[in-house]
This record gives C-alpha cells, sequence and structure tokens, in this order.
C-alpha cells in the first residue's frame, strides 16, 4: 500500500500507463457516466490530483460471478487501471497476499484511512446460527463486515447476493442470508444489483465515486440513477415488436428466428431495471434478449421468488405455489358465477313458493 | 285468488344526484374497458404478421387502457368532491359505520335474507348494509389500490422523473419488485370482475325481490318503494 499523499495518476504512471492510454481511459469514463465532454478533463485532473481512496472488496455468502464479471471490464484500460488505480488494497479472491498477511491488511487500512475508504462489498453475510454459515477467516463474516463497515466511508453492495439476498435469500433462505442494507444501518450504501452487474457498470460506479468523492445519485431502492433508471424494455431493440403486437410464441417458432418480442416467452425486461439493453455485455457484444432469450430480471429484488423466469403472469406465492393472478381470479370469477347461478336459482324457487302461500292466504 | 288487484301506494325518494349516476355508468363502462384491456395487456392477442412499422397492436391496448384509466381516476377524484357537496347518500360509498352495532346487526340480517333465512327484507333508501359493506371495500378502497398500483406502473414507463412516478413511486416500497405489484393489479382486476358478477345479480335480484326499486334507480335517481309498510 502506497503513501496517503499518492494520486491515481502516480499509481497509473508507476504501473508504465502512458498518458495517452488514461486519458482515454478518461473519456471513456466520462462517457459511460453520461457526461459531457468536459468531464473527460475533470476526470483526469481529478485523478492527478486526488489521493486515492482504498477499496476494501470483502467477499461474503456469493459466488465470485460479480468480481468474474468484474475483472472482463470492457476497456482493456479499465483491466490495468481499476485494479491498479482504485488501490482495491483488499481482495481476497485476486490478491497476491494470502492468509495473516492478507487480513493484516484490513486492520491497516481501517486504522490508516478511518472514515475514508470504501466497503465493497460482493455477497451477504449469514445470520441464523450466529453466521456460522461464511466464515471467511475463521470469523463469522457478519461480524468481519460490522467491524469494516465501522469505518468506512461509504458501502457498495455487489451484485443481487448483496443487494437484495438473491439466490440463497430465496425461500425458506435456510441461513438466513440478509442483504448489507439490512445489517448495515448507519453508512450511505450503493447498491449495484445484478447477477452478476454489468462489467461497466461496476467500474463506472467506482470511477464516479473516486473522482468526484461523492456518492452518484440514487434511485428510491438505493441503485445508482445513471445505470438503472430505465427498465430493459424502455431501450430494448426489439421494443417495436412489441408495440405491434408481434411476439414469439415458441421457442423456434418462425417468430423466434424474425426476432420479435419474448414478452410472451417471460421475458422481464418491462419489470427490471438495468443498463444491458444499452451497455450490453462482453464488450458490448450482445445481451440476453438479443441472445434470443427474455430477461431473467436478474438485478430485481426477490426475483428467485416471482415465478417462473418463462411466463408472463406469474406466480404470487401468498396464493400457494403455482397459482398467478389469472388462475385465482378464473377460480373465483368461475365459482361466484355458479354461486350466482344457484342464488338466482333458489330465489326463484322461494319466490314461487311465497307467490303460492300468499295466493292461498287470498 | 281475489281478481280484484291490491293497490298499494308507492312512494319515492330522490337519492342519486345526477353527477353520481354520470359517474357511475362512465366509471362501469371504464372498469370494463380496463379489465379487457388489462387482460390482453398481461396475456396479449395472438401475434400479427405484416410489418412491423404499419402495426400498434399493443401499442393501442396500451394507449386505451391508459385512456380509460385516468378518466377513471378524474371520475374517482370528481366523485370524492361529490360526496362532499353532494346530498347525504353520496359520502355513503366512502363511510362504513364500523362502531356502529345497529350497522352490523342490519347487515347480518340481509344476510340472512340472501340466505333464505327471512321472510321478507328490510327497506333502505341508499344501499343495505350487506351492499354498503361491499362498496366500501369492492369499489372505494380497490379502486384506489388500483389507482395507485397503475398509475405506479404507468410511472415506470414514463420514466422516474415524471409526476406519475413521483406521486406513486412509493407503491414501490410495498411491493418492491415491479413484477410483484404487476400481479396484484392483475389480481386487483379480477376482484373487480367478482364484484361486477355480484353487483350485477344483487341489483336484478332486488330490484325484483326487495321492497324497491334498485335498477331504475342508477338511471332516474328515484329510489321508488313498492310499498307502504315499514
Amino acid at each position: 500500500m502506497g503513501e496517503t499523499t499518492e494520486t491515481f495518476y502516480d499509481v497509473i504512471r508507476r504501473q508504465g500507463i502512458s498518458r495517452r492510454s488514461f486519458m482515454k481511459f478518461c473519456s471513456l469514463t466520462a462517457a459511460s457516466l453520461g457526461l459531457g465532454p468536459a468531464f473527460a478533463a475533470k476526470i483526469a485532473n481529478a485523478m492527478e490530483t486526488k489521493p486515492r481512496i482504498p477499496v476494501l472488496w470483502l467477499h461474503g455468502l456469493e459466488c465470485t460471478c460479480c468480481s468474474e464479471s468484474f475483472i472482463r471490464s470492457a476497456h482493456p484500460l479499465v483491466k490495468d487501471v481499476v485494479l491498479s488505480m482504485i488501490s482495491l488494497d483488499y481482495d481476497d479472491t485476486i490478491m497476491a497476499a494470502a492468509g495473516h498477511q492478507a487480513e493484516a491488511i484490513l486492520e491497516e487500512v481501517k486504522t490508516q484511512y478511518k472514515g475514508r475508504y470504501i466497503l465493497a462489498v460482493e455477497g451477504n453475510p449469514p445470520l441464523k446460527d450466529g453466521g456460522v454459515y461464511c466464515m471467511p477467516g475463521g470469523t463469522p463474516f457478519v461480524d468481519k463486515l460490522k467491524y469494516m463497515a465501522e469505518d468506512a466511508q461509504a458501502i457498495i453492495s455487489w451484485g443481487s447476493c448483496a443487494s437484495w439476498g438473491c439466490v440463497q435469500a430465496a425461500k425458506p433462505n435456510p441461513t438466513e442470508a440478509t442483504p448489507v442494507h439490512k445489517v448495515i444501518k448507519d453508512k450511505p450504501i450503493i447498491k449495484v444489483p445484478g447477477c452478476p452487474p454489468i462489467a461497466e457498470v461496476m467500474t463506472g460506479v467506482l470511477t464516479y465515486i473516486l473522482t468526484f468523492e461523492r456518492m452518484p445519485d440514487l434511485d428510491r431502492q438505493g441503485r445508482p440513477k445513471m445505470f438503472y433508471s430505465q427498465r430493459i424494455h424502455d431501450k430494448c431493440y426489439r421494443r417495436p415488436h412489441f408495440d405491434a403486437g408481434q411476439f414469439v410464441e415458441a421457442w423456434d417458432d418462425d417468430n423466434a428466428r424474425k426476432g420479435y418480442c419474448l414478452y410472451k416467452m417471460g421475458c422481464k425486461g418491462p419489470t427490471t431495471y438495468n443498463a444491458c439493453s444499452t451497455t450490453r455485455w462482453n464488450e458490448g457484444v450482445s445481451f440476453p434478449i438479443q441472445s434470443g432469450h427474455g430477461c431473467i430480471g436478474c438485478s430485481e429484488d426477490g426475483f428467485w421468488d416471482n415465478g417462473s423466469f418463462y411466463d408472463r403472469v406469474t406466480d404470487i406465492k401468498q396464493f400457494g405455489i403455482e397459482s398467478t393472478a389469472d388462475k385465482v381470479g378464473v377460480a373465483a370469477a368461475t365459482t361466484v358465477g355458479a354461486a350466482v347461478a344457484a342464488h338466482a336459482a333458489l330465489s326463484l324457487v322461494k319466490r314461487a313458493q311465497q307467490k303460492g302461500s300468499q295466493s292461498d292466504e287470498n | 285468488m281475489s281478481t280484484e288487484h291490491v293497490t298499494e301506494a308507492r312512494t319515492s325518494v330522490y337519492v342519486y344526484e345526477a353527477p353520481v349516476r354520470v359517474w357511475h355508468w362512465i366509471n362501469a363502462a371504464s372498469i370494463v374497458v380496463l379489465a379487457v384491456t388489462g387482460y390482453f395487456i398481461g396475456n396479449p392477442l395472438p401475434s400479427v404478421g405484416g410489418d412491423t412499422s404499419d402495426m400498434y397492436v399493443m401499442g393501442t391496448i396500451r394507449f386505451v387502457h391508459f385512456s380509460a384509466a385516468y378518466i377513471f381516476a378524474v371520475g374517482f377524484i370528481g366523485r370524492i368532491y361529490w360526496a362532499f357537496v353532494g346530498n347525504h347518500h353520496a359520502h355513503q360509498l366512502f363511510t362504513l359505520p364500523f362502531w356502529r352495532g345497529e350497522f352490523w346487526r342490519e347487515l347480518f340480517f340481509e344476510m340472512r335474507w340472501y340466505l333464505f333465512m327471512e321472510r321478507a327484507p328490510k327497506k333502505y333508501e341508499g344501499h343495505n348494509p350487506l351492499a354498503q359493506f361491499f362498496m366500501f371495500f369492492a369499489v372505494m378502497l380497490l379502486s384506489i389500490f388500483m389507482i395507485c398500483s397503475g398509475f405506479a406502473l404507468y410511472g415506470e414507463g414514463q420514466g422516474i422523473g415524471s409526476w406519475q412516478y413521483s406521486l406513486f413511486g412509493w407503491m414501490f416500497d410495498i411491493f418492491t419488485n415491479s413484477m410483484l405489484l404487476h400481479s396484484w393489479h392483475r389480481l386487483g382486476m379480477w376482484v373487480l370482475v367478482v364484484f361486477i358478477i355480484v353487483h350485477v345479480y344483487a341489483a336484478i335480484r332486488e330490484d325484483i325481490m326487495s321492497r324497491q326499486s334498485i335498477i331504475s334507480t342508477m338511471i332516474s335517481g328515484e329510489r321508488m318503494f313498492k310499498d307502504s309498510k315499514d
């Protein structure tokens, strides 16, 4: 770890990266954050003058898909720059140090950068039985998380695990896996959901925080607006087929070959906030819908528990495992309709009887 | 049976003022349109062929849904206004005399009448207690839920900076996944469908079997009593 006065730029140059490459990174970052051309210079200036802020990357209950995504950030410079630039002082999955040597870094940063470092959390802590279901370095992850969060400036919740709970928190959630914001309540938390989040989104969020030294604007659910303010559906290139009423009716039908809308195949694009349909994946090559499969809504809360990935009207768990709004509705309407018919018939009989007895009285 | 007809003195009361009647039928029409288009939004019609740029089937269905929704919502606001300025029947829809024992006794009496356990029904100028109970939950509260959830979902398309999202975005604090809110909005539609079945049946049945007019009342506003007994 370098001195506190070392800037990002110093580190970058020390890593042997040319100024030309550095400027390219700055303009690309400005573009990906949706900022004007003038901001490229501002980012460059910030990186040249500001002392770098260390990022500690903790891993709880997770599958490392966030890390896998992160290290594939499209622009080659991001790999070079971000890994060195952001001063990723601790990331037990990809760091060289191991064992006690690695754990010592946590202590060092916690004291030396008190109140300044960023805590990036991949995965979430299981709370059941004192947190014994995730024990990095021999201590429950929940304790490690709370301890390291004490002196952090802000927390980034990487991925759907840290943001919502994801698969390990899906019903019945045997280990009581709990998203970060329900454990840490006194720190600003930025949620970057997705399973995994898009690489450029991850590096974009980090770069924004480090260069402007403030949190990006967050939406109602705590996600950066710049990447999560629109649904997949809003920017989907198949949207014209949706509006036209042209849908894939079955996998491999003619409409699928024509690239029609996957709405009827259960695409969750209309209910999913993410940047996939604009940023895309793997250097902008494609994204699920472009590959012919509907969005599964992986960046949304509880996406494992909201019914099939392949139905549009999905199961509502409050009404049994497999009952959709339509199933419940049709069943209720049929029952009530039959009851009404029976009641009407009975009413007629009663009325006839009453008429009969009345005429007897007369 | 005597050949002479027994003549009964028939009295009437003016119950539903014009704005209430107009609202009722506009509301009914918009609910029908909303339910049909809403059903096809979640469960679209078979795909159309042809040139995509010439087609706007789903777009039209959604447009009709949103337009009807605005009419429904504006009508509901107008109805709330009329509850304040209209006659004393106008606010019955928005109130439930929960603490009045008499209300619950009469509600059970009405239930017994529907279960064929009473020979003759009672007379009511406004809604009978059972009807009032259902009106309060199935029309008033459900309408509020449908308007809030509907505008929240609509706000998603309008963007998170839109007034719809700003006003109704809090729905997503309760239903944290938009898919879940879609499902509940759809369930609300089915509750309305069930309500309409019961409502139409009860109105026809009451019109025939109760001691006051029902259907014509929502057209003329006059509640006519078929007999002069208490």
